[in-house]
């Protein structure tokens, strides 16, 4: 602020607090009993009476509490106060509080792998909060996921469901890309595989349609989704015969599907993350997904037996 | 005193009213408009394109700031939850500003780059698809309408008289720019462009309370 600005501030500031008690004193004074003159129907008069005494005290209290205030506070032009406060510098206090908080919390989870830290109730906690924080807008609070973006609950993984690939996937992002590739089909190729692709898993689909059908994915699909239809973690081709469909799925969702092409991206978080976040976020997903369970961990774990609550 | 002078006299009582109110804007309101924190941009900013004009204007129309501020406050907790705490320059552009007054929902001014474009049309469509606990209204009509010839000009051209730096020249590719985009890809745009203004290329210079931050929202996630 410039000085004649500060200037300003301080000038009318301080005059107001000062004229205020110009006001409160001149009228300090007064003989009871007297009338401020003038005259209501007829009879009625308004003394002048002075204020009793504790609401004169309240407004003096009032006024030194103002300048008491503008001494230690910033608040006339450029001076600081006394006491220096800022709300920026309180901000940085409390973020550098929250910071060291969150630092310990972590350190408390140094060395431990995703698995192991997904069995960690604490761990599990923290991995919870960055999810609702930050991938709940796509894959909803409960982790299910929504139309185009994918359920985290279910063994269906699209890039892969080991630790690293999940610690990948949060860091790096991904982008999957399906092309619009019935549009360059005949009408009968695209029957084809219309009349097979949304039914592949339902035994009681006619032989001669899958037949058809299987001979035109061949041609057009299985580079990316498999011969065998099972996707490409790779790729993030999906898995098509297991009847679970990032998109909509039936005959109608399959053909927006190949008619139209799908874009799903998952943004890269490492910029918003720090690694520990990413570490027990990606804990906490693996732990919502069912595992087989691996070698190391099928041996009971070595819980204290008798003190479990 | 002489009371009379003013209890009898209402043009009297309301002068004195106003002198005596004015002297509150005097201190608080007068000295800010000359002040470069609160008139001058941030660092980095850019006007708004076209497209984010015409969304903006559907953002206003639409009411969204009757749920939605762009605004963070400086705390600790809005500081981790959104990103760095807003600043008066971030808005010079802004006429209204909207920084709001009610969160029904979460605050908007970091919400750039959030989400992709497919979620906010997803989510507009119908905000339950992608949140199913959101109370926010669809807004399926947007995906509809269109701007029409010189619509979008016309509202660059009143921010331009209100102090927004844009050229005739761009005001005359308006139309270029919004041809065949609707109302929904406008606020989209719109939507991703909120962002805290990145200083450029970053000299040798000691950071700005503004950039340091900035710089420390990254390891700022979301508190345990």
């Amino acid at each position: 602020m410039s000085t004649f600005w500060s200037g300003f501030v301080i000038v009318i500031s301080l005059g107001m607090i000062a004229a205020c008690l110009w006001l409160l004193f001149a009228n300090a004074r007064g003989a009871p009993g007297e009338t401020t003159g003038h005259v209501w129907d007829e009879d009625l008069r308004e003394y002048n009476n002075p204020l009793p005494r504790w609401w004169f005290n309240l407004f003096v209290i009032l006024s030194a509490f103002g300048v008491g205030y503008l001494v230690l506070y910033p608040g006339l032009g450029n001076f600081r106060g006394w006491l220096g406060w800022t709300s920026t510098q309180q901000l940085q206090q409390n973020l550098d509080t929250l910071t060291a908080r969150r630092k310990a919390a972590f350190a408390a989870l140094a060395g431990k792998d995703i698995p192991a830290l997904a069995q960690d109730p604490g761990a599990r906690t923290l991995g919870r909060a960055v999810f609702l924080n930050n991938c709940a807008g796509c894959h909803g609070a409960d982790a299910q996921g929504a139309v185009g973006f994918p359920n985290l609950t279910d063994d269906d993984w699209l890039y892969g469901g080991s630790p690293e690939a999940i610690v990948a996937t949060i860091t790096h992002g991904r982008n999957g890309v399906m092309p619009p590739i019935g549009v360059g089909l005949s009408p009968e190729a695209r029957q084809a595989l219309l009349d097979f692709v949304p039914y592949w898993s339902d035994p009681a689909l006619d032989p001669a349609k899958r037949e058809a059908g299987m001979k035109q994915f061949a041609l057009t699909c299985a580079p990316c989704h498999g011969a065998d239809g099972k996707g490409n973690k790779i790729l993030g081709a999906p898995n098509l015969t297991d009847d679970i469909w990032l998109f909509r799925g039936g005959r109608a969702g399959v053909e927006e599907t190949i008619m139209k092409g799908r874009q799903s991206a998952m943004p890269a978080w490492q910029n918003v993350l720090t690694p520990d976040e990413i570490r027990v976020v990606a804990a906490y997903v693996y732990s919502l997904a069912p595992h087989p369970v691996p070698p190391a961990a099928a041996a009971p774990a070595p819980a204290t037996p008798a003190s479990a609550p | 005193m002489n009371h009379e002078l003013v209890e009898k006299n209402v043009g009297w009582l309301a002068v004195l009213i106003a002198v005596a109110i004015s002297f509150g804007g005097l201190v608080e309101i007068v000295p800010l408009m000359h002040q470069n924190a609160v008139t001058q941009p941030l660092p980095g900013m850019h006007p708004r394109t076209p497209l984010e004009v015409a969304g903006r204007d559907v953002y206003l129309r639409e009411g969204c700031y009757n749920c939605h501020s762009q605004m963070v406050r400086s705390l600790a907790e809005e500081v981790l939850r959104y990103g760095p705490a807003g600043q008066a320059g971030e808005s010079v552009w802004d006429h209204p500003f909207q920084w709001g007054s009610k969160r029904t929902g979460p605050d908007l001014s970091r919400i750039g780059g959030k989400y992709s474009d497919e979620w906010h049309r997803i989510h507009l469509m119908n905000p339950r698809d992608v949140v199913p606990e959101s109370n926010m209204p669809a807004f399926p009509w947007l995906a509809e309408k269109k701007f029409g010839p010189g619509e979008v000009a016309a509202m660059m051209r009143a921010l331009q008289r209100v102090g927004v730096p844009y050229t005739d020249d761009e005001i005359a590719k308006a139309d270029a720019d919004v041809a065949g985009k609707t109302e929904m890809d406008a606020l989209i745009a719109y939507l991703q462009s909120l962002k805290f203004p990145q200083p450029p290329a970053p000299a040798n210079q000691p950071a700005a309370p503004a950039a340091a931050a900035a710089a420390s929202a990254p390891q700022a996630g979301s508190a345990p």
